[in-house]
């Protein structure tokens, strides 16, 4: 499959305004192009599966946690282009490699293949998630593991939906802050 | 962790988002930057006295003008460096036109004075406190638009970074031209100039460091 650079769009602005289903696809679909991505840049210079999948799953956090970034009047695929390329000079450059190995590329690298591979990263989020504070941990497992609406979470913790939304958006940050940093030290 | 298992951790109950909420924040943080190098340069340095005088209000709009010359495409060039990927779409090299505009001014008027003066008018008796000046002024700024911009993701760090510079720069050069008595071209185009690129320069190397998300 080569990525359709007007479908993603269409899914990314979806996703831009709330739509659950819509991001899940348009997630869904980029990582199998991260994939194959870095598995093909990382392959040149001898690293694991495993190591494109770390990055794959960071490329998407980035992509999640900066997603107001994306200017919806531009084409999606370089800005996913970017970030993707971002996170793979800083993780060579965390890892010491010779980053004069990569190659020039354009933004259709991107999406000249997939790869749907099921290779776990090295990352434990449920461990991670248990180091949150107790609000936290809650509120995110409710609304974004098992899916509870706002409202229905604020029920059953007695808390207002609007400190559910903080709580939530507050925890999700702090476990992106600590899958970077658990990073970091490699 | 398996990254369906991810996928769905980040779409599940997604957020809307205000994607217009970023370049918001970036007008913001250079807004506070000039209030922050006008209240710096109207408490500590005071503005020239003569400031309410005709012959002293028209030189200081144009320092003003020729700084907001360069000031203004700064500013959009910025805030599309700010964005991942917003370095394959910004002609950044244009903007040394304003640059050139008035370097090239500087040099008629310097060579329609005789060369014995050209000294003086570059070595004027303020020289000194405006290389000073102006990168002190511009710290705060840029520390303010740095924060700003680095909540935007750049994906290039050394060119948002050097951006970065020139806009706080520019925006410190504005504050000082409030205080600034010396009105010759050249002397604007010499220390004016070389003082923002100082700045931009700067901006270029912390960028790496400063930016980094």
């Amino acid at each position: 499959m080569v990525a359709n650079e007007a479908e993603l769009r269409s899914l990314m602005r979806a996703g831009l305004r709330g739509d659950a289903a819509a991001y899940r696809v348009l997630l869904s679909r980029l990582s199998a192009n991260l994939r194959a991505y870095y598995k093909g840049k990382l392959a040149r210079i001898g690293r694991t599966a495993t190591e494109a999948e770390d990055l794959t799953q960071e490329a998407l956090m980035a992509i999640h946690t900066r997603r107001h970034t994306y200017d919806p009047s531009a084409p999606l695929l370089p800005w996913v282009h970017a970030i993707a390329r971002y996170k793979l000079i800083d993780h060579l450059r965390q890892t010491r490699a010779l980053m004069s190995d990569l190659p020039i590329e354009n933004a259709e690298d991107l999406v000249a293949q997939d790869d749907h591979a099921a290779i776990e990263s090295a990352y434990d989020v449920k461990g991670m998630l248990n180091q949150l504070p107790d609000k936290m941990r809650r509120t995110i497992q409710l609304t974004k593991l098992e899916g509870l609406s706002v409202a229905e979470v604020a029920s059953r913790c007695n808390m207002s939906e609007s400190d559910v939304k903080v709580s939530v958006h507050r925890g999700m940050k702090a476990l992106m802050a600590s899958i970077g940093r658990k990073r970091a030290p490699q | 962790m398996r990254t369906d298992e991810l996928i769905e951790l980040l779409s599940t109950n997604v957020e809307p988002v205000d994607h217009r909420q970023t370049a918001r924040s970036i007008h913001i943080a250079i807004a506070a930057g000039i209030v922050v190098a006008l209240g710096v340069v109207f408490i500590t340095l005071g503005p020239r006295t003569d400031l309410i005088s005709v012959g002293a209000l028209i030189p200081a709009l144009f320092k003003i003008a020729a700084t907001a010359v360069l000031f203004i495409p700064a500013s959009i060039f910025l805030i599309r460096l700010a964005r991942p990927g917003g370095e394959y779409r910004t002609p950044v090299s244009l903007i040394a036109l304003p640059f050139i505009t008035i370097m090239v001014l500087a040099v008629i008027t310097l060579t329609s004075a005789p060369g014995s003066h050209w000294k003086e008018t570059i070595l004027s008796d303020e020289w000194l406190e405006c290389v000073i000046s102006i990168p002190l002024i511009a710290i705060v700024p840029f520390a303010v638009i740095a924060w700003a911009v680095r909540q935007m993701a750049p994906t290039d760090l050394a060119r948002a970074g050097a951006f970065v510079g020139l806009v706080a720069g520019c925006v410190s050069a504005i504050g000082y031209a409030f205080h600034c008595a010396d009105d010759s071209v050249p002397f604007f185009a010499v220390w004016y100039g070389g003082t923002i690129a100082l700045c931009t320069l700067a901006g270029w190397k912390l960028g790496p460091k400063l930016l980094r998300w």
